[in-house]
């Protein structure tokens, strides 16, 4: 059964990025448009990643996924992260929510701000080039296990930093290079061999990965495997974060 | 029914022993008052009745659940208004109260929330955004947001600490309703005179320990009894009479307080001084108060 003080919570964390969304919602947008005018404008006709697929196309589902993954982790590390440090997380640590309720709320909103985001940014980018859809169910898919893992990796950072900055080094120094060298501009195909091993030792390659399959029917590595590794690293996670919670570190002193 | 069992509660933060073996039985109904200097371990002995810290040892119980085991069952009884002053700012105050009140599990709880605005005077806030309100506005709905889910147990941790003459009795006003119709209420304040007001048990602590336990009137009456003030010219007190005297350093203003414990005690006392040959300039008796216990008390260590 669903609880009401579940539903409550989700309910917050989702009013909260809903009031200023022009910041939550809009910038990251236009952040992912800007993207996809300078890198779709310098590399158009010069990169080819798939047959028959131009490099913009390659491009959108790459922004519109790490438009997923950056918005998913910014909301539930920023809410937590202010929250501790204005002291208002007091009114849910006094509730008697359970740790899963506490863990799986915080994730579903920043899902649904990196899901809200992640379909603005194709809606304003798919303009500029034929995009298909060859099976969107691994489409749905992966930006539902992205969104999920850096919701909770964002549960996790903000449960663990206590300072604005270092949230911001987790993002910096974990989130952003994970993000970047995942294939996001490039198939990692292009990569020298070195790089291309170490590429498949980052969970992240693997959403973006499955994500652009269902766009194209071609990807790096069969979908199954992509969604077997995601899906462990999402259980891994998640098992993480509720010990967290349960354990009450840094939250019940 | 005990409302709250505090039983062998210890806490260490590294060389502090915040609390060195707490154990205090609240029971259902009462009025309790939880009073200390700053740092006698008050907002920790609370914040581990909330869940919020978790003690070293011992164990703490709610209507009988325990808070770190029976979580969920303990915080439904229990309303904590915490000492900071804190507020999210996204939120007006009516969207503060239902968020509170749904995470209680309590959906459609309005009615209740516009009793309590109305008895905390917030009725006509109710819209404003939280980062709008002055200090004593956001205090009143820090009280309103412990009080959404009728909690059985209620803990103020210091709610009149910084706020006018109004708020305080608009607030005691509230909670004695409450008290009154079965609430049970702890309180802390350094507010002694509120204490002395509200209160019908307190229990002191100093430095992580209870020092006293008692009800109001026993303790009143059992530690300083009262205090006959003399105001002296002409000479001074007889010799044999400076043992009663509470507060030697106002000697010097020709001033004595000695302290007494039955009226019948006064007439000797005046004979003496009479014979002594000083004249009286002027005469008070005064009852103890919780000041004078508490001065008392946090002097000594201990009864």
């Amino acid at each position: 059964m669903i609880s009401t003080g579940f539903r409550t919570l989700v309910y917050k964390e989702t009013l909260r990025f809903y009031k200023v969304a022009t910041q939550t919602v809009a910038a990251p947008i236009l952040t992912a448009m800007l993207y996809l005018l300078i890198f779709g404008h310098v590399l158009e006709g010069r990169v080819q990643v798939y047959p028959g697929v131009t490099y913009t196309a390659f491009l959108i589902p790459g922004l519109v996924m790490m438009s997923v993954l950056q918005n998913s982790f910014a909301n539930s590390s920023s809410s937590l992260i202010q929250s501790k440090i204005t002291g208002n997380l007091v009114f849910v640590l006094l509730t008697p929510l359970s740790h899963w309720e506490i863990f799986s709320a915080y994730v579903i909103a920043a899902m649904v701000r990196g899901i809200v985001v992640g379909a603005g940014v194709f809606i304003v980018t798919a303009w500029f080039a034929n995009m298909s859809f060859v099976a969107p169910l691994w489409i749905l898919v992966f930006a539902l296990l992205g969104a999920a893992i850096l919701g909770t990796m964002g549960l996790i950072a903000g449960i663990w930093a206590e300072k604005f900055d270092q949230l911001a080094a987790f993002q910096n120094f974990l989130i952003m290079p994970l993000t970047f060298l995942s294939g996001v501009f490039y198939s990692i195909h292009s990569l020298p061999p070195f790089w291309l091993t170490v590429s498949h030792l980052n969970p992240f390659f693997y959403m973006i990965d499955g994500f652009r399959h269902g766009f194209f029917g071609q990807s790096d590595v069969n979908p199954f495997i992509s969604l077997g590794i995601v899906g462990a690293f999402l259980a891994v996670l998640s098992m993480l974060a509720i010990r967290l919670l349960s354990s009450g570190y840094r939250l019940r002193h | 029914m005990t409302a709250i069992q505090i039983s062998n509660v210890e806490k260490r933060y590294k060389s502090l022993q915040a609390l060195g073996g707490v154990s205090l039985t609240i029971e259902e109904g009462e009025f309790f008052g939880l009073l200390g200097p700053n740092g006698a371990g008050k907002t920790t002995l609370i914040s581990i009745i909330a869940g919020l810290i978790r003690p070293d040892a011992g164990k703490v119980s709610i209507h009988g659940h325990d808070v770190t085991g029976d979580f969920r069952a303990a915080r439904k009884k229990l309303g904590v208004v915490p000492q900071e002053l804190v507020f999210d700012p996204f939120f007006t105050v009516r969207e503060t109260l239902r968020l509170q009140s749904g995470y209680f599990g309590l959906p459609n709880n309005d009615k209740w929330i516009d009793e309590v605005m109305e008895n905390l005077d917030l009725t006509g806030k109710a819209d404003v955004n939280m980062r709008a309100l002055s200090g004593g506005m956001k205090r009143r709905v820090l009280v309103a947001q412990a009080l959404v889910h009728k909690p059985p147990v209620i803990v103020l941790d210091e709610p009149t600490a910084g706020v006018d003459v109004e708020l305080r009795q608009t607030l005691w006003k509230f909670i004695s309703r409450l008290n009154r119709e079965g609430h049970t209420v702890v309180l802390t304040t350094h507010y002694l005179e509120e204490a002395q007001a509200m209160c019908k048990r307190v229990a002191m602590l100093k430095t992580g320990k209870v020092v006293a336990l008692d009800t109001m009137s026993a303790l009143i009456r059992r530690i300083s009894g009262s205090s006959l003030i003399l105001h002296l010219k002409n000479g001074a007190l007889p010799e044999d009479l400076r043992h009663l005297v509470t507060h030697p350093e106002e000697a010097a203003l020709g001033k004595y307080s000695l302290r007494i414990n039955e009226v019948s005690e006064v007439e000797p006392i005046l004979a003496r001084v009479r014979e002594s040959g000083a004249a009286i300039d002027e005469m008070q008796l005064q009852n103890a108060d919780l000041e004078d216990i508490f001065l008392q008390i946090m002097d000594k260590g201990a009864l």
